[in-house]
Formats: C-alpha cells, sequence, structure tokens
C-alpha cells in the first residue's frame, strides 16, 4: 500500500507517495533528487544521511518516509540561503574540513544542531557532537576548526 | 537498506494505537532499535502502528512525589530536563551517553525499554531509580516495579497489545544523589558495562543504596548482595573492593569480540566501583 | 612568478561539495535505469549444488535473473595487474576469478546469482527467494594457517594456498650469520592485522550499452578509470575499447579500495547489454565489507641485530601475507615489491633478508590500503627499534640516530642504494626527529613519564621515523619488478583561443583537491589566474589515457606531466610571440601573462597569443596552428617522503584503555604545492594508521565469517577518539621531478601505526611491565590482559 505525504523540505512543500517501508532518505534521494543527503552505511551508525526534521539533526535512513508527513525538512541543499552560504559551509571551506566530501552534509548537518543549541562549543563538546558521524578523509582536525570558524562568525566576531 | 513490506499506521492517540494493534504488529516509536534492524532484514513485521506522533506521551511532567516521562521522551528532552536534572541526575548523564546527537533527537526511553537491549543504557538507570513503568492495554493500565520489568534477553513483561506510555521516576533522596558511569563500545555506542548508582548519604555512609548494571549479563540487574554489603558501610575503595566480589552471582555474564567474560566482569567491578565513589 | 604554488589556496571544489551538489555515482540517474542486486555467498567454501529462481523470478517487477552458467565461457573473469613469482622461477599461481561463481564459493560475499528488476527493493525482494543449495566445506581464513599442510585448499592448483613464495635483499646465510654474531637480538612475532578501508561512499557502478552508436558508458566509484577500461575491454569482456566510456565521477573516498577493477564492472557491462538496459548496483555498507579488496593481514617474524654500540648488524623479516581468495589488480605486488623493498628503513643496516610468503585463504581479496606494504614494513622495523632501545635500555632516539643514513640530497651526492633493491632519491634524517622532540618538549615529558608510573595513568611515548617509497612509478623498474603496465602518467593542457586553460589528466581526485593544487601549477608557471584554468579528470572521453590515484603519485607524476605539457604551450606560445613582436624567441622573457622583448616595453600578452594561435591571419609561417599539448610523463624513480612520529598515551590501568593525547608529525614530503591539502592529507592519514593501532580489524571467524562486519562492530576513530594533531615538515626537494615533490598523501598513514604501539609498549615497560607487544588493535581488554602477565 502506498501513502500520500506531504514533506516541506527547505522550505517547499513536496508531495509523493511512497511504500510504508521507504526511507526519508530514499525519499529526499530518488523521489525528490536531493542527492545532497549520502548514505554510508546500513546500521545508523554514519551520520551521512543527517538532516533536520522539524528542526533537529536526525538521521534520515532511520526514519520512514512516511513519518515525514507534514513534518518540516532541512536538507545540505537548503542550508545556503539567496545563494550565500552558511557560515557552516563556508567555515568547512576556509578551514579545509572537507576532503571528498561525501561525509560533508552530514557533517555540516550535525554541526548545525550543535551550534544551535551551544554556540560557544569547546573543542571537547565539538568532538563528542560528531560522535555520530563519521569521517574517513580528515581526521576530523580540520572539520573542527571549520565548526570553531563558523561559531565565531555566527557570534558575530570575524573569525 | 531495505525493509521487507510491512503496512503501515499512524496512531494519532494511544487507545487508537491500542486498537490497531494485533499479534503480528510491532510500535514504532522513536525508531532506533527497530528501523536498523528491519532495514537489514533482521527482523520482519506485518504491521508497524506509529506512536511517535502521538504528543500525549511525549511530555515530562514533574508531579509532587514523582517526575513522569512519557514513553515517547526523547533521550535528548531527558537529558535537558530541569526537573529530572535535581530528581534524578543520572537520569541526563546516561541520556547524553545513548548513541549520538541524531539517535538522541529521535531515540525514545520508552522504546528504549520495550526493546530491551542487554547493553542500553536506560534499564540500568531506571533499575537504579526504582522506577514504576506505566503500560496501557485494551483493558485499561497497569503499572508494574521495575524490579519486575526486564525479565530475559531482550524480553520484557510487556505483553503483546501493549505499549509503554510512561515511566515514573520516584522523587527520593537516593535519586538526588546518583550517578551514572559507562564504559563504551566504541564502534556501536552501547555499554560494555554501564552502572548507574545512587544513594542517599549520612556523610560517606549510604542510607539507601541502588545499582543497575547492564551491559554485563543477558539483561541489565541490580546486584543485590552487593548494595546490602555497602548500606550502612562507608563508602571507601576498602569496602566497596570487599563487596564487589560477588557483584556478578547468579547472572550468565555476557561476551564478544571486544569483551570477554572475565574482562566485562573485571569491568564492572572497577566501574561500579567509580560510580559508588562519586556518590560520596 | 609564485603567485600561487606554496599557498593555502582554498579548494576550487568545495563549493559543489558544501552545497550537496558533488555527484557521485548513487547519485546518476539514467532514464529507463533499472536495478541490480547480488545475492551473495553466505559460506566461505562451498559447492553450489543447485540455484532455484523460479519464486524470485515471479516477482512483479523483476526483469532477469541471471547466474554463473548464463554467463559465456570466454568471459574469465577479472585479472591481476602484477606477477610475483616463486623464488625458485616458478610462476604466480593465478586462479580464474570471475564475474559470478560457476560452481565454488570462495569467501563469504562471492557473488552467485545477479538479480536486476524495476527497483533495487525488488531486486532485494526476489533475490530473498532465491533458493541456493550449497555443499559447505571447510575454510581458512588465517594466512599462516592456510600455509601449512592440511589446511582446505582455496584453489586446487594452488598447492598449499601458496600463490608465491618470494625472497629479496641479501643471502638468508648472510643474514643469518650477522644475526648470530650481534651483541643482542630483538625478535618479535607480529600480526599486522587486516584493516578494512571503509571509503565513506559504498562501490557503485551504472552501466548502459547505447544501440544506436554501439557503445557502452559506465559510471563507476574507481580511482582510476581508464585501467578499468583497459583491462575490462582487453582481458575480460573482449570489447573494443574506443566503444568504451569509463567516467569516475565524483568518489567519496578509496584509500586503494577503488584502485582495483572489481567483477561488478564488468558484470554491469556485461549484462546491460545483455538486457540492452542501463542499470545501476551500488554496495550496502554490509555488502562493502564482505566485497570490497582489504588491506594488511600479514602474520610476520623478524629479527633485528644490534652491535654492542646498538648498530644494526642485520634484519631477517618472514611473512606470510594473506592475499584472499582471488588476486585483486595490485595484490601481488603489495607484500613483496611495496613492502620487502622498504626494509632498509631509515637505516644503514648491512644485511637484510625478507621472505615472502604470499597465501590464498577463503576471505575477500586483501590488496592496497592507504601505504599499500610500506605501512607493514615500517611497522615491523619501528616496532624492533623501539622494542631493541628497551630491551637494550638505550633511548630510542639514540638508537636511531646511530643508524640513520647519512644525508644526500641526490644531486651533489648520489642517492643511497639500499640492500633492497631501491635507491633512494634524497633524504636528511636527523632534522625531522629533532623538529618532533622539540615539539614533543621530550625531556620533560620522560620527567612526568616518571613521576606517573607509579599511579593509576601511566604515561608512555613511543617514536617511528619513517621513509616511503612513492610517486609511482619508474616504468621500466617496475616493469622489472612484475607490474603488467608501466605507471607513466598523461595530461594536456589545453589552451582556448582566450587565454583561457583546459587541463585534462590522467589523475583521478577522490578527495585530494586535484582541481586546486594542479590548477596552481597551471596558474603559476603560465602566469594567468587560477580562474583561468579548470583542471578534467576522471573520463576516459575526455582524457586521453591515465594510470589513476593512489601511491602518492598524483602529484609527483601526474603533476610533473602537467609541467611537460605546460613547458610546450609555452614555448610554442613563444614562437607565436616572437612573430607577433618580430623579435626572436631567444630576446623574449615570459612573466606574469605576457612576453616581452628584453630590455623593451614592448610585450604581447598569454590571451592574445592564445587567439593568435587558433584564429590567425598573421601568423609565422611554418608553424601549425593551436595551442593544445599533451605528454607523458614516467619519473626516473620512484621519490621517498620521510618523517618522525611521536605519540603519547595514557592507560588507565584499572582498564587498560588507552587514550591518545597527542600526536606529533614532522614529515618530509619534499615541495608542498600547498600547505593546507598537504596538512589535511598528513591529518587523514594520521586518523588510519592510528585507527589499525587502536580501533580496527577485521575478525574471521573457523568457517570464514567476517564476526565484525558493520559500523556497530567494525571501529573507526570518530571524532571524540583522536587529539588535535600537531604536525610540521622540513622539505628535502625530490632531485628527479621537475616540482621537486615527492607526495603526501599515505605518509601519515605509514608512520603513525608502529608510533602508537611503541608508546603503549614503553608505558607499559616504564612502569615495571616487561611486556613486548600487544596485538593490534590494542583494546582496552588486550591491554589490560598484557598487564595481568
Amino acid at each position: 500500500m502506498k501513502h500520500k505525504i506531504s514533506v516541506n523540505i527547505n522550505g517547499k512543500q513536496c508531495e509523493g507517495e511512497v511504500e510504508g517501508r521507504e526511507l526519508l532518505v530514499n525519499f529526499l534521494r530518488e523521489h525528490q533528487s536531493l542527492t545532497g543527503t549520502h548514505i554510508g552505511c546500513d546500521t545508523s551508525s554514519c551520520g551521512a544521511c543527517t538532516i533536520h526534521l522539524n528542526g533537529a539533526a536526525t538521521k534520515s535512513c532511520t526514519v520512514l518516509a512516511v513519518q515525514a508527513d507534514g513534518a518540516e525538512v532541512t536538507t545540505i541543499e537548503g542550508m545556503a540561503t539567496n545563494g550565500e552560504l552558511h557560515p557552516l559551509q563556508a567555515g568547512f571551506k576556509e578551514e579545509h574540513g572537507l576532503q571528498c566530501g561525501f561525509c560533508t552534509p552530514g557533517m555540516i548537518m550535525t554541526a548545525a544542531d550543535l551550534l544551535k543549541n551551544n554556540p560557544n562549543p569547546s573543542e571537547h563538546e565539538i568532538r563528542e557532537a560528531l560522535e555520530g558521524n563519521i569521517c574517513r578523509c580528515t581526521g576530523y582536525h580540520n572539520i573542527v576548526r571549520s565548526i570553531q570558524h563558523a561559531a565565531k562568525n555566527m557570534n558575530g566576531v570575524t573569525a | 537498506m531495505i525493509p521487507l513490506s510491512f503496512n503501515y499506521k499512524k496512531a494519532n492517540s494511544v487507545d487508537e494505537a491500542l486498537s490497531m494493534l494485533t499479534e503480528d504488529s510491532k510500535v514504532l516509536g522513536g525508531g532506533h532499535s527497530l528501523i536498523p534492524a528491519l532495514k537489514l532484514r533482521l527482523n520482519s513485521v506485518e504491521t508497524l502502528v506509529d506512536i511517535s506522533k502521538i504528543d500525549a506521551i511525549k511530555g515530562i511532567n514533574d508531579n509532587e512525589k514523582s517526575v513522569t516521562v512519557g514513553g515517547g521522551a526523547t533521550h535528548a528532552s531527558i537529558a535537558a530536563n530541569s526537573a529530572l536534572a535535581s530528581a534524578a541526575p543520572m537520569m541526563a548523564e546516561a541520556a547524553h551517553t545513548i548513541g549520538d546527537i541524531q539517535v538522541r533527537n529521535m531515540g525514545t526511553i520508552g522504546g528504549s525499554i520495550a526493546h530491551a537491549d542487554p547493553a542500553a543504557d536506560w534499564p540500568a538507570v531506571l533499575l537504579a531509580a526504582d522506577a514504576n513503568v506505566v503500560i496501557k492495554n485494551k483493558d485499561g493500565q497497569r503499572e508494574v516495579d521495575i524490579d519486575q520489568f526486564f525479565t530475559g534477553f531482550y524480553e520484557t513483561a510487556l505483553a503483546e497489545g501493549e505499549i509503554i506510555t510512561a515511566i515514573r521516576i520516584p522523587k527520593t533522596g537516593f535519586n538526588s544523589n546518583s550517578v551514572y558511569e559507562k564504559f563504551k563500545q566504541p564502534a556501536s555506542r552501547f555499554a560494555i558495562v554501564g552502572v548507574a548508582a545512587c544513594g542517599e548519604m549520612d556523610g560517606k555512609t549510604p542510607k539507601s543504596l541502588r545499582i543497575g548494571i547492564t551491559g554485563l549479563a543477558e539483561r541489565a540487574f541490580r546486584p543485590m548482595e552487593v548494595e546490602k554489603a555497602l548500606i550502612g558501610k562507608e563508602l571507601n575503595e576498602a569496602n566497596i573492593d570487599a563487596a564487589l566480589g560477588n557483584i556478578a552471582d547468579g547472572v550468565s555474564v555476557m561476551a564478544d569480540h571486544y569483551a570477554s567474560e572475565k574482562y566485562r566482569t573485571h569491568l564492572a567491578k572497577v566501574y561500579t566501583k567509580r560510580a559508588l565513589l562519586r556518590l560520596v | 612568478m609564485t603567485n600561487y604554488i606554496g599557498k593555502s589556496v582554498k579548494r576550487v571544489e568545495d563549493k559543489r561539495f558544501i552545497t550537496g551538489q558533488g555527484k557521485y555515482t548513487d547519485d546518476i540517474k539514467i532514464p529507463g535505469m533499472v536495478h541490480a542486486y547480488i545475492l551473495r555467498s553466505p559460506y566461505a567454501h562451498a559447492h553450489v549444488k543447485s540455484i532455484d529462481t523460479a519464486e524470485a523470478s515471479k516477482v512483479p517487477g523483476v526483469i532477469s535473473i541471471i547466474t554463473g552458467a548464463d554467463i559465456p565461457e570466454a568471459i574469465a573473469g577479472v585479472p591481476c595487474g602484477w606477477q610475483v613469482d616463486f623464488k625458485n622461477g616458478d610462476t604466480m599461481k593465478e586462479p580464474p576469478h570471475p564475474l559470478l561463481v560457476r560452481k565454488t564459493v570462495r569467501h563469504v560475499g562471492d557473488g552467485v546469482v545477479l538479480v536486476v528488476a524495476e527497483s533495487k527493493a525488488i531486486a532485494k525482494d526476489a533475490a530473498d527467494m532465491i533458493d541456493v543449495d550449497y555443499d559447505v566445506l571447510d575454510a581458512v581464513a588465517d594466512p599462516k594457517a592456510a600455509a601449512q599442510s592440511g589446511a582446505p585448499l582455496v584453489h586446487p592448483d594452488a598447492p598449499g594456498n601458496l600463490c608465491f613464495d618470494w625472497e629479496l635483499g641479501n643471502p638468508k646465510e648472510e643474514v643469518a650469520a650477522a644475526l648470530a654474531g650481534a651483541h643482542h637480538v630483538t625478535e618479535l612475532d607480529f600480526v599486522n592485522q587486516r584493516v578494512i578501508p571503509n571509503a565513506m561512499e559504498t562501490r557503485g557502478v551504472v552501466a548502459q550499452y547505447d544501440t544506436a552508436y554501439d557503445k557502452y558508458t559506465i559510471y563507476t566509484s574507481t580511482q582510476n578509470p581508464h585501467l578499468i577500461r583497459l583491462l575490462m575491454c582487453a582481458f575480460v569482456l573482449g570489447i573494443p575499447e574506443h566503444k568504451v566510456r569509463v567516467v569516475g565521477p565524483d568518489v567519496g573516498g578509496g584509500f586503494g579500495s577503488k584502485i582495483f577493477h572489481y567483477t561488478e564492472e564488468a558484470l554491469l557491462v556485461w549484462a546491460s547489454k545483455h538486457l540492452n538496459l542501463p542499470i545501476k548496483w551500488s554496495s550496502d555498507r554490509s555488502e562493502a565489507f564482505l566485497t570490497d579488496a582489504h588491506g594488511r593481514d600479514h602474520a610476520s617474524n623478524a629479527k633485528m641485530g644490534f652491535d654492542k654500540d646498538g648498530n644494526i648488524v642485520a634484519l631477517q623479516a618472514t611473512t606470510y601475507a594473506n592475499l584472499g581468495a582471488y588476486l585483486s589488480t595490485f595484490a601481488p605486488a603489495v607484500p613483496t615489491y611495496l613492502h620487502g623493498t622498504l626494509m632498509q628503513g631509515l637505516y644503514t643496516t648491512p644485511k637484510v633478508n625478507v621472505d615472502v610468503k604470499g597465501v590464498f585463504t577463503h576471505t575477500n581479496a586483501v590488496d592496497a590500503y592507504r601505504g599499500a606494504g610500506r605501512p607493514e614494513a615500517t611497522y615491523l622495523l619501528e616496532r624492533l627499534l623501539d622494542l631493541g632501545a628497551l630491551e637494550m635500555d638505550m633511548d630510542p632516539t639514540e638508537l636511531r640516530r646511530k643508524n640513520f643514513i647519512p644525508a644526500f640530497d641526490g644531486v651533489e651526492q648520489e642517492g643511497y642504494q639500499t640492500q633492497v633493491a631501491l635507491q633512494y632519491d634524497s633524504g636528511n634524517y636527523e632534522p625531522v626527529l629533532d623538529r618532533a622532540l622539540e615539539m614533543v618538549g621530550y625531556e620533560n615529558f620522560r620527567k612526568e613519564q616518571a613521576a606517573a608510573a607509579s599511579s593509576n595513568k601511566i604515561l608512555g611515548i613511543g617514536f617511528s621515523t619513517y621513509i616511503e617509497a612513492c610517486g609511482i612509478a619508474p616504468s621500466a623498474v617496475v616493469g622489472a619488478l612484475g607490474a603488467r603496465a608501466g605507471l607513466f602518467e598523461s595530461a594536456q593542457v589545453r589552451v582556448q583561443p582566450t587565454g583561457k586553460v583546459s587541463v585534462y589528466t590522467g589523475s583521478h581526485s577522490h578527495g585530494q583537491g586535484h582541481e586546486t593544487t594542479f590548477a596552481q601549477i597551471v596558474a603559476d608557471r603560465m602566469g594567468i589566474p587560477l580562474d583561468d584554468v579548470e583542471i578534467i579528470h576522471g573520463d576516459s572521453d575526455s582524457v586521453a589515457f591515465g594510470m589513476g590515484t593512489y601511491g602518492s603519485r598524483s602529484l609527483a607524476v601526474g603533476g610533473s606531466a602537467i609541467v611537460k605539457s605546460i613547458d610546450k604551450v609555452l614555448e610554442k606560445g613563444a614562437k607565436v610571440a616572437a612573430h607577433l613582436l618580430e623579435s626572436s624567441v631567444d630576446d623574449l622573457d615570459y612573466a606574469d601573462g605576457k612576453w616581452t622583448v628584453k630590455g623593451t616595453d614592448k610585450s604581447v600578452s598569454f590571451g592574445d597569443v592564445s587567439l593568435t594561435a587558433y584564429v590567425p591571419h598573421n601568423y609565422p609561417e611554418g608553424l601549425e596552428p593551436g595551442l593544445d599539448f599533451s605528454s607523458f610523463y614516467d619519473p626516473a624513480n620512484f621519490t621517498y617522503p620521510f618523517g618522525a612520529h611521536v605519540a603519547i598515551v595514557e592507560i588507565d590501568k584499572e582498564t587498560g584503555a588507552v587514550k591518545l593525547k597527542r600526536f606529533i608529525a614532522v614529515d618530509d614530503v619534499g615541495n608542498v604545492i600547498n600547505p593546507m591539502i598537504v596538512d589535511g592529507q598528513i591529518h587523514g592519514g594520521l586518523a588510519q594508521g592510528i585507527g589499525q593501532a587502536m580501533y580496527e580489524g577485521a575478525l574471521f571467524d573457523d568457517t570464514g565469517q567476517l564476526i565484525n562486519g558493520s559500523y556497530m562492530d567494525y571501529c573507526m576513530p570518530r571524532a571524540d577518539a583522536l587529539p588535535s594533531f600537531e604536525i610540521d615538515r622540513t622539505v628535502t626537494p625530490c632531485p628527479h621531478n621537475p616540482l621537486g615533490v615527492k607526495g603526501a598523501g599515505e605518509a601519515g598513514c605509514i608512520g603513525s601505526t608502529p608510533a602508537v604501539v611503541n608508546a603503549v609498549v614503553d608505558a607499559l615497560w616504564k612502569a615495571g611491565y616487561k611486556v613486548k607487544d600487544v596485538p593490534m588493535p590494542m583494546t582496552p581488554e588486550r591491554v589490560w590482559t598484557a598487564m595481568q602477565g
């Protein structure tokens, strides 16, 4: 049986028909062609699929698409506003917080949740906040710097 | 990554959810135990009844004698709750150690204890807290003492057709002085050993003491002999060491590639001691 | 002329990745595309008795179900690219690696049935309904066990499961005699455990056959699209290469595991024509654990002899190297020519012998993983050095200094000829150690360590001074060593009529930042803005040829090829400029994007020359129009980066838990084009090397099942497991390539692992536990067990 769903994705109301078993990440990637949200594992471990569901960082591989009916979803594609990069996106570029780029969308979405709840995180707090996101390229060193860079800019201090 | 097909039903109230449940259905709470199992096809289900949209079971209410935590309360909301922070600080401490930010935003306490993973954190904490589990079924509501709730390996007192609507954390002298110590499996973030301890203290001596241990055995448990041995005794290294000898008595200790039976038992002692010393 | 080289230019490729617009293989959709799922063997060793697909084929949406029997006999399987023969001259055993098994499965995950359906979900549902009847056989997963008599055979024609039995260096008797005469011999049995590369993007393939043009297009998550095309066309499917386009689009990390030609690539290409449908396969993570090539997996014994002053007198290393069930593309080279040849290290050891047995087991293939052979060699040497120092009660840094090869620049002084075939290009080893010790605050640390020795949290320090051979590779040399292909690189620099520059490189970027560093080189050498340069890679239809990216080769080999083409462009440009300026080439200077007549203010810009070159109406006689040059660069030698890595650990004595407190790395990778990117490469390498030391390791049970094949069990370091790294560099330019660069991709991973293990052993030793080894990964239980005696 298919379910009709309506999800506000990046400010736009999107309709779709999904099987009950369909995961939100699949809905985003296959139905909505929002392929910035990635799939890196099948055990809800790696965080590459992290999006915001009603404002909270969520692994979109561990939510059914039908559960997102009526919800607000933000993906990496919705982070820049009017062509201007989100400070986290800018931070990742400035501090070389990405190499292959595959984990990056999830990292940015998780970091956005962190900074929303803790605008001035310590290095230790940043590292703890990233425990659900695996990066195989950077050794996390510059990801930490990128988030610090963004935190400074978001607090009105020039990094 | 693709579950076997199932029927999906969204419930708008607990009563509606109860009416939807049949013997071939499962309850979908936060989904962070169930969906991973379904994705790997380790588990399958005919009908999934989604209770994640029922606001009535998500709240945390500060009552006179207890804090009532909705079965649908997320780990993140528990970690951030001020009533629990004073009534049972180990709750926030444990919540912070579960999974990761994303998991804590979605995973629920009711879902976690219904799943009863032997390495999950809440069972240890709730055992230590002397919690009550509020369960609804078609006939009404019942409350289960936490000591009777975890019955075995992934087994609980929850019957088919029942839903956990709340967990009551009593406001007691021991809960207000409580800690959680966890040794994580670094990949899964589950506990190799997690120890919740709470005690009402008279100086360095506990008047009351409850300990919950997860990860060590096939289900979370209270090491009753350890509790008994230490009530009324000063919590110092020597007394604790003397009491810990039989920590694993009567339980079947788990082993896997990361931690053997011997090592797990050793860790349980070390972490119980660390937790107990923090009560002082 | 140095506007860009040496500067931390921000990466031009980042924009698409940080906005979610990267295009990885699984992001590619083709109209009419269908989906593949591969049913794989649940057993490590079994005969397939029968396959019943009747129920599965009834599932609505199933298009085709293909078994090994459906694939033409002529398609024998995927080939190996390197031949390493037995020391007695016998040829390497090279059993076929079929696209789908016909009779015998040889590892868990071996492909048995291809299901093609309208969606991946349907394909998977149908695959679940296929009934394969197996006759399960005994299996062996451990390389040493597999080489013992009576072990289950992986291939009937490889007795003793031996693929090759190989040796390098001085005669064994000479080494034995030197060891016998040594003042002290440090000996250790090592396991360099199997690790799983785990690029965050799993492998995937999209294959399409176009009947109108009789042409195939294949998108594959690979590190070298051209090599895949060559191997697949010429050696697997027998299809004409000009009718195949292979694209390696954005690739989410490789670390070696995406170098190789995998069965799924050829299988999908074959099926796309067979069914005349575009097909996508994307690996699940669980599937990746069972089908990607793994790394390391050596069981070794090594002896290092010292004289009474601590001078190394000899080294004997004996290794059983696990190759898995089938030979992957580079598999035989890794434990031999990329491992044995590094056993000299940074030291003047006069006698070295390396003996390696390549062994088949019932596991998935083992091949290059970041460092590939060099980490295993470094691990063995550096563990012996730190342990030797402990045993002889010497300082590990002093012991190294005594044995370092003296500085040589490869220009004034000759390269250093080792006992194990290589000639190092240039090296200056003491400064990296000096700088590292300065950063550590070594004397202070030893005091802190002594003070902590009786506490519950003990401290340790571990060293590793490594050398590696990269910039792979001088074609004649590797040819002599068994490579079935030369390992040069190609580059085309195409100047557009407006003076903008398109560069086509055979290197492939999957995180390395070539679109930035290569553009820096071009912009700098040509004196034009960075924005005027675009780097194109990864598409066999636009790039003439390439050997891909691995072995820290892209800048040293691919970058040098670009330099050759730039030189050709400027040489021809000068002729056009001389004509326009009515001067002679010898009278011109080129700087800042213009040719100037020496001693005058007469000049012509690069853009004007470019336009003139393409649309001439006033053009030098005898000169062909156009400004577009291709070059192939074949390096004269490997390059030899080196460095000193230092780990400081704290051990919780009650639990054995190790905390990595600090990690200091001073590397010398030759000249640096973009320091930011080089730092990033070092960081990433360190994390993987540390990961092997502390967290990672594939575990197989007696039946050949991988028991930690998921991210719930296989632990890679997370952010909270690592400190911020403290890194620095010295610069010893490579004397034999035009950029003076050596390569930085693998250095972090090669040097770091032994430093961490050495630090743990040092902590234990100094606290009174005379423990020689803690097996990797050093889980808390293993460290705790070591302390129990």
